[in-house]
């Protein structure tokens, strides 16, 4: 289907926006590679034959009974090398690029873990011996989703009650500034402290938490913008044309809030970046064990000795929160109708 | 011996020439007005006599002096001794022009004190004879007013008095009645005539409006995209316009009133027609009294005529036009084809909403500047014919915007790529593509230049002949109300001074009100 004059428009400026279009490139590439981790980074083959049948061991779990009936029935560990050995009599394995799951021990490693990069472990391993670079890609997947999630529902909250606010005013306006006022004095560290000794939080929980006080960042604005917008007179003439009042806020009122929205949206999504790593860093974030690159901070600072772990930490971390700033930058300007001439 | 002089005066940003090769001199005692359409550089011009060019713009050549100093040769300190101290200006927009956070006594006192002419001994009694001079009768009080305590006038007289808080020999006076309203236009400029008289100053008055030219002027200057294709006498220039412009000029004032429509049926029927707001006072805000906006006014209007409302800001000409489409609350009925307006609600409301449209006054604010031309004539279609299919749509559109005269791949741009009086065309053919019975104009032409209002009173005029639709021409301007109305209403402060056919009412006005607003317009 051929696009809009209007999207063609605003899909060449993004395309003339030379640092935008390569970040979005680079952050396309590493979001592919950390989505696929599971295929990239495992400790199980992605395809085997044994005596004729094809098994996908990354997909499904197989029984250690099934190469030989001597082992125990529990799902096969195929780094033990006498799994590795019973395959091999009687078929063949093809391994992902990387061996290592996020939490496989890498037992050989060295003397000390963590242990410089090698040939095998390219950025090394970390305080607990595990494949570092395994780790980063698993991480960047669950901050990537995280982050995602945060600040679609967060916005989409905000926006709402944002607009709600400024279209009606009034009384409305004046209880949910105030509601507002009072839910963002709340101690949010202080509550996660409790919850998290309450329950160990877990993903979904955490994100759930985080919402209940992060949606206020768009409120503001989008509320601004509405009340400005709810007086213009292309509002006025939308209303005596008859148009309902949920399609004047979506259709003429809400492109208004939305360049202040778009500028917004890429410093919400690196602060939902950086808020789950500064938890995981504290302790508070995901359960331990999870690849988290908070935690990866965490051990580069009690590991000063093993600088591998603090420069991937950081190169990871700025790296993901200035591409996001800057394909955030190029969709602002392509949606903006000054430049879209 | 002129106070004054330009020669050859050329103004340029980003190699285009702005102003090209402009020259005039402003004697002492005399008003020289430059009269063009917005871009013609009349103010650019006016801005470079006090070295007050924006930045982008530059001087490529020519010679401006004042009063023996040349302008381009001056050191800044000069420069400064000039702008405010030799000469005063005053600025379109009153309400943006004084500080906001001080006492105007006190900017009034410190314009005095900048050029040293003044000691600051006695220098309230000064500030206070002058406030009297530019006609603020009450004088301590106002001194001691903020100025969003203080109207449009006053704060223009304000503006006056600063500029003449100096003695300077030149008033440069860029469009300083545009923003008020026709009968303080008289008086405001009354004020610059009388200041002139009596202290002999020069005055360089910028304006569109020929009319106040006509009264005001003892030589023109018609600008026309940076050049200045005529300058005569004032009473030569309207007497026999040698350049094409300046007629074209002259013309826009002047357009013929409509042919009468006799026996045309009642269309709209308005009774009583009320807008009250209640004032809270005291601790618990209880309302302690009613302002009315609006108090019992009440009119026909008749299929495929235009009822013109003419009166000042303040006057409740608005808020008519805003209770007829139910924008806002009111008291009275409003009957359309025998169905009460003001008692419908919900989906009968909208329905009736294709019947009644809208055209407002700020053609820039008036169009959804996010959604294309396209978007945003087709939507009352989306609400009002949802059968329609998308090439259906498509096809209305486009014959919309052929109606007013717009190219049709317009649909596809936005808004802000259009220029005033076409984007009031776009507003036009949004309230038409409905084929209402009536169209309420909001002062539609009052943001435009003369010639451009010209386009669009015509355009309304061979639309209202095409379509029989009804006009409630809202307006200040009586020469623009007379060009369109085959019956006027004069309202004020909320209430009709007068009403009737157009011949009755401009040929013979009953009310002194009617007849001052006529005088302000030029009529």
């Amino acid at each position: 289907m051929p696009l809009s004059p209007l999207w063609q428009r605003r899909t060449k400026i993004f395309r003339a926006h030379r640092r935008g279009r390569f970040s979005l490139y680079v952050f396309a590439v590493i979001f592919v590679i950390s989505m696929s981790a599971n295929l990239i980074a495992n400790d199980k083959p992605l395809l085997l034959e044994y005596r004729g049948n094809l098994y996908f061991p990354a997909l499904q779990p197989i029984a250690e009974t099934t190469f030989d009936p001597s082992f125990l029935p529990t799902a096969a560990d195929f780094t033990n090398p006498q799994v590795q050995a019973a395959i091999r009599a009687h078929g063949w394995m093809v391994w992902p690029p990387i061996r290592y799951r996020y939490d496989t021990i890498v037992w050989n490693a060295g003397s000390f873990a963590p242990s410089p990069p090698s040939a095998r472990d390219w950025l090394g391993t970390d305080e607990v011996s595990r494949d570092v670079l395994s780790r980063v890609i698993y991480g960047l997947r669950l901050s990537i989703l995280f982050g995602f999630g945060l600040t679609i529902v967060a916005s989409i909250i905000g926006i709402l009650a944002g607009a709600v606010q400024g279209f009606y005013g009034g009384l409305t306006d004046l209880f949910f500034q105030r509601f507002i006022e009072i839910w963002s004095g709340m101690p949010q560290l202080f509550l996660l402290i409790i919850l998290s000794s309450i329950i160990a939080p877990s993903f979904w929980i955490l994100l759930a938490f985080l919402l209940l006080f992060s949606w206020m960042t768009l409120t503001g604005v989008v509320r601004a913008a509405f009340l400005r917008a709810r007086n213009l007179d292309y509002v006025r003439a939308a209303k005596a044309l008859g148009v309902a009042d949920w399609r004047i806020m979506l259709r003429h009122m809400l492109p208004n809030a939305m360049i202040a929205t778009l500028t917004f949206l890429p410093f919400i999504l690196s602060d939902s970046v950086t808020l789950l790593a500064s938890l995981d860093f504290l302790g508070f974030g995901m359960p331990p064990g999870s690849p988290s690159l908070g935690e990866l901070v965490s051990e580069a600072k009690d590991n000063l000795q093993a600088p591998w772990l603090g420069f991937t930490a950081f190169i990871t971390l700025a790296g993901i929160l200035v591409l996001l700033i800057f394909i955030g930058e190029a969709v602002r300007d392509s949606f903006d109708p000054r430049k879209t001439q | 011996m002129s106070f004054c002089t330009v020669e050859n005066l050329t103004l340029q940003a980003g190699g285009q020439t702005l102003v090209d090769n402009l020259s005039f001199c402003v004697a002492a005692g005399e008003t020289l007005a430059i009269v063009g359409e917005s871009g013609s550089g009349k103010t650019l011009s006016a801005l470079s006599v006090l070295d007050l060019l924006p930045p982008g713009i530059t001087r490529a050549g020519g010679r401006i002096t004042l009063d023996g100093i040349d302008i381009a040769g001056a050191t800044p300190a000069q420069k400064q001794k000039i702008r405010g101290g030799k000469a005063g200006m005053i600025f379109q927009e009153p309400m943006s022009s004084l500080n906001p956070l001080q006492r105007v006594g006190k900017q009034v006192a410190e314009a005095m004190l900048l050029h040293g002419k003044f000691s600051r001994g006695g220098l309230r009694g000064r500030v206070l004879e002058l406030l009297t001079e530019v006609g603020l009768a009450d004088a301590p009080r106002i001194a001691a007013a903020y100025p969003h305590l203080l109207s449009g006038g006053q704060r223009q007289r304000i503006m006056i008095a600063i500029a003449l808080a100096n003695d300077p020999q030149l008033l440069i006076a860029d469009e300083p009645t545009t923003a008020l309203d026709v009968t303080l236009e008289k008086q405001i400029l009354d004020l610059i005539a009388a200041e002139q008289k009596s202290r002999g100053l020069g005055v360089l008055l910028i304006t569109h409006n020929l009319s106040l030219v006509r009264r005001y002027a003892d030589r023109v200057l018609v600008m026309d995209q940076g050049r200045a294709v005529e300058t005569n006498s004032a009473a030569a220039v309207f007497a026999a316009p040698a350049h094409a412009q300046t007629k074209r000029l002259l013309a826009a004032r002047n357009l013929a009133p409509p042919a009468s429509i006799p026996n045309a049926p009642v269309l709209l029927e308005a009774r009583d027609l009320a807008v009250k707001f209640p004032i809270f006072s005291g601790m618990l805000r209880r309302k302690t009294g009613e302002v009315a906006a609006l108090d019992g006014v009440s009119f026909n209007l008749h299929a495929g005529e235009t009822l013109g409302l003419v009166g000042e800001s303040g006057s409740g000409k608005t808020t008519i036009g805003l209770l007829l489409l139910r924008l806002i609350r009111f008291q009275g009925e409003v009957l359309l084809d025998g169905t009460d307006l003001s008692k419908l609600s919900g989906a009968r409301l909208r329905a009736m909403r294709r019947k009644i449209q809208i055209v407002f006054q700020d053609p820039y604010g008036s169009l959804a500047p996010r959604l294309t031309v396209g978007e945003i004539i087709g939507e009352g279609l989306t609400v009002h014919a949802k059968n329609l299919s998308r090439a259906e749509r498509e096809e209305k559109v486009a014959a919309a915007l052929r109606d007013v005269g717009l190219p049709a791949d317009a649909k596809n741009r936005y808004p802000h790529e259009f220029s005033g009086g076409q984007r009031q065309r776009i507003a036009i053919a949004r309230a038409l593509i409905l084929q209402p019975q009536v169209l309420v104009l909001d002062e539609p032409t009052s943001a435009l230049d003369v010639t451009v209002q010209a386009e669009i009173l015509r355009l309304l005029r061979s639309l209202q002949e095409r379509t029989n639709v009804a006009y409630l021409f809202i307006s200040h301007d009586l020469a623009v109300i007379r060009a369109l109305s085959h019956r006027i209403l004069v309202l004020k402060d909320g209430k009709v001074v007068e009403m009737g056919t157009a011949e009755e009412v401009l040929g013979a006005p009953r009310a002194g009100y009617t007849r001052a607003l006529m005088e302000a317009a030029g009529v």
